[in-house]
């Protein structure tokens, strides 16, 4: 049998995992869906050189929700999964292209325009395919019998496109940010003119996605306008707001390492808003996490491994970033 | 009927497809860091630059492996739950928690480390560099015990009960789990063979560079190194993969029938049937050559020893024989021939003639992807002799499979195939284009200031140290 506090923690520690691969991965799929706006040369260079040192490492985030999942969630992973087959093959075809161009677009100038493409289609389809999954599982999946009971194109609505076309949105402004950050000369000056326009956008979308989740679901509507969640639906708007004006700001007065630390704040708000409106359900509607638990034993099990490695993984996953500090140059250390 | 058949059938296929080419870069790039770390530790202990100079130079080969061996792993870490989700349901709880924990104790090792092995040498500094090297190698060994206790469970189940909702649970402790009775002789098997592979590898770009007359210090030193690798080690793969195959016998018996061709028992004295056309249908071996006993003797060690064959279990129980048989018959010439390559190259040293024999440079040549190739159908044998169960004796691959209509797995099928093809195609032949290039052989050369040695290719020079195109080649590109 499963144990509730051990779930709860498990369930804490896959919600981290997912937020850690959000903030970190989104910069750089952003880097990529902003890539057919950088010259070629230079500013692109820089650009990829700015993660190429860390991108495996934010993608190994995405192995570890999905292999936590398995094993603390087994059932949860069972039927998500298929539920959401076509987006997430898609998904990770696009992060094929995305993932080899760092490597092949050096290898092979004469067709280095053709991984560029690659890096940014691919970008794009696995953040689509992302913010897809993400609005198909809220919007619910059908399940019977420990299985998904629907269609292939369940997870196809206006809803689940809504959610796609806010996390491209969000990934973009994560990635100007960490431009910001990183690069120097024309392509920083480019970041943060881009960093600026995506600021209002990437509210708006948060606005829109946060207005239309409450009538997918009869629950989330419950759950965000009844008391207690009242006491959290009326200062989440103004934290929002708060935080993209201190991002606007600082961007405006040409800060370098405030505005992604604001980025993040927003991505952080707005998780924070879908664990309240999933809670305590795993499957929205169908599935908590309770029922998804898998046993005690292989719940322990992980859990002593995870308190001990999971300090550790992030210790030198700051050394990691800590090497590679400060701002780096179109020549960078490929 | 048939559309859930086919359906199961085309699942099947795209998880045989996607796991097979990732394979492939796992393979590689278990014995290519640890390579890595041995040249670089020579190069500290010995001061001597000519191992720093392999070191760099497969360092690049090494970034692209690994990168397509990233991409490729993530697909797998969806698809068990994609397209085997009952499987991923009711084996969860015992295998998830593995693989769990070589994410945490393998994947984000190399992650964390690999970027500082490739791009931070003048950042940390030579020790600090030296330990991410090793850190990158000790990572992709933990790796393979994890993913291999897994495969081994599915194999050998051991140390697990069933719960109320079917769920395979542990029971007894987590050591049976993870060291049940094939994962010690599984281990053994595949690290060995990813290390041979890559010495056939680097013995063949050894090789070739000879052939090419180019017998610079790195070349000949990568040469030496590979076939002392393949002299040492292939013999000792043999013993091991002979070990392994006793304890399928004891372990997973119909598998061990299939790899033989045994579809009759024998009371006594089982031959060995070396080549033959195997025929499930008549449930016989065609135009077989056998040598009579020699089964007993191997399988037994003794020759008059009877041996079960397949029609001790029925039909519907038994592996297909054909692809079992051949791909068995492929993994052991092959290894045959990675041990005469090693035996021929003690030979050659022994008469002082190691850079000079032409012969041994083409067989090295010729047998440069023979690992891959070896590991690619040693694997075809273990899981196809698993079938007809997921979890051997406990689990039907039938019975595993998602509820996913047969058009939408047949249209992911044929994007993986495609993508795969193009994708990998191109990286293959990046590699291949590194590899045609000898390792630098002097600081000059590493340099602004091509020096054309002879039998060098004019664009060695030309490229710079760090694989970075130069300005005006960017020019070019643009």
């Amino acid at each position: 049998m499963s144990d509730p506090i051990v779930t709860i923690i498990w369930a804490a520690i896959i919600a981290i995992g997912i937020a850690a691969y959000v903030v970190m991965d989104g910069f750089d799929l952003g880097i990529g869906i902003l890539f057919p706006h950088l010259n070629v040369g230079p500013e692109r260079d820089m650009a990829m050189n700015s993660i190429a040192p860390v991108w495996d490492g934010n993608e190994t985030w995405l192995v570890l929700g999905g292999g936590g999942l398995l094993a603390a969630f087994p059932l949860a992973y069972a039927v998500i999964l298929p539920a959401l087959y076509a987006p997430l093959i898609a998904m990770l075809l696009g992060l094929i292209f995305r993932g080899v161009a760092f490597e092949f677009r050096w290898r092979d100038p004469g067709h280095r325009r053709f991984w560029d493409f690659g890096f940014f289609a691919g970008s794009l389809i696995a953040t689509l395919a992302q913010g897809i999954t993400l609005g198909a599982l809220l919007q619910g999946i059908e399940v019977q019998d420990r299985a998904y009971a629907g269609g292939w194109w369940d997870w196809l609505t206006p809803f689940s496109l809504l959610c796609g076309a806010g996390l491209v949105v969000g990934y973009r402004l994560l990635g100007a940010c960490w431009l910001v950050m990183k690069t120097t000369g024309t392509l920083h000056v480019k970041a943060r003119r881009f960093a600026k326009w995506l600021t209002p956008f990437t509210l708006f979308m948060i606005g829109a996605v946060s207005l239309a989740t409450p009538y997918v679901e009869e629950q989330y509507f419950t759950r965000w306008f009844e008391w207690p969640g009242l006491a959290v639906t009326i200062p989440m708007p103004l934290l929002v707001l708060g935080a993209a004006y201190m991002l606007w700001r600082d961007l405006e007065s040409g800060y370098d390492y405030r505005p992604f630390v604001w980025a993040l704040g927003l991505f952080l708000l707005s998780m924070i808003g879908l664990g309240i409106s999933m809670w305590p359900d795993v499957v929205p509607g169908s599935i908590s996490i309770y029922e998804a638990a898998a046993p005690r034993e292989s719940q322990i099990f992980m859990l002593v491994g995870a308190v001990i490695l999971v300090p550790v993984i992030l210790g030198y996953t700051a050394w990691a970033y800590w090497v590679f500090r400060g701002k780096v140059d179109e020549t960078g250390y490929h | 009927m048939a559309e859930t058949e086919l359906a199961l059938l085309l699942a099947r296929m795209q998880f045989a497809f996607t796991v097979s080419f990732h394979f492939i870069f796992p393979s590689f790039t278990i014995g290519l860091a640890s390579y890595l770390a041995v040249l670089e530790g020579l190069w500290l202990k010995t001061g001597n630059d000519v191992y720093l100079r392999l070191f760099k130079y497969w360092l690049k080969i090494f970034s692209l492996v690994f990168g397509m061996g990233v991409v490729s792993g993530i697909v797998m870490s969806y698809q068990f739950g994609t397209n085997w989700a009952i499987f991923s349901d009711r084996a969860g709880p015992i295998i998830g928690p593995l693989m769990a924990y070589e994410v945490l104790t393998a994947f984000f090792l190399e992650a964390g480390f690999l970027g500082v092995m490739m791009f931070g040498m003048d950042k940390v500094g030579k020790k600090l560099h030296f330990t991410a090297t090793v850190m990158v190698a000790i990572g992709t060994a933990i790796s393979a015990f994890w993913i291999l206790s897994v495969n081994s469970w599915m194999q050998t189940p051991t140390g697990f009960t069933t719960n109320e909702v079917g769920q395979y649970v542990v029971d007894g402790g987590w050591w049976d789990v993870v060291f049940n009775p094939s994962f010690p002789y599984r281990l053994v098997h595949t690290v060995i063979a990813a290390y041979l592979t890559t010495a056939l590898v680097v013995g063949g770009v050894g090789a070739w560079h000879l052939l090419k007359g180019r017998d610079l210090p790195g070349v000949k030193k990568m040469f030496s190194m590979a076939m002392w690798m393949a002299a040492i080690v292939a013999p000792i793969q043999i013993f091991a993969g002979d070990m392994h195959g006793l304890n399928t016998l004891e372990h997973q018996p119909m598998k061990i029938a299939a790899m033989e061709g045994h579809f009759e028992s024998y009371e006594r004295a089982a031959p060995l049937i070396l080549f033959g056309i195997p025929d499930s249908e008549e449930e016989e071996v065609h135009y077989q050559v056998a040598i009579p006993g020699l089964g007993s003797l191997i399988l037994r060690h003794d020759i008059d020893a009877g041996l079960d064959g397949l029609d001790t279990v029925a039909r519907e129980d038994r592996p297909p024989v054909g692809i079992v048989f051949w791909s068995f018959r492929i993994m052991v010439g092959l290894g045959f021939l990675m041990a005469g390559l090693g035996l021929l190259s003690l030979l050659a040293r022994w008469r002082g003639k190691l850079y000079d024999w032409r012969w041994l440079h083409r067989f090295a040549l010729a047998m440069s992807p023979a690992g891959f190739v070896a590991v690619i159908a040693g694997w075809i044998t273990t899981e196809v002799g698993r079938q007809p169960w997921v979890v051997y004796g406990h689990m039907r691959t039938s019975e595993a499979v998602s509820a996913i209509d047969a058009p939408a797995v047949g249209t992911s099928l044929l994007a993986f195939v495609v993508i795969y093809f193009a994708v990998f195609g191109a990286g293959t032949l990046y590699i291949l284009k590194l590899m045609s290039k000898p390792p630098a052989h002097s600081d000059s050369e590493l340099g602004d200031m091509p020096v054309r040695a002879a039998g060098i290719t004019p664009a060695a020079g030309l490229e710079l140290e760090d694989g970075n195109p130069s300005p005006d080649q960017e020019e070019g590109a643009t």
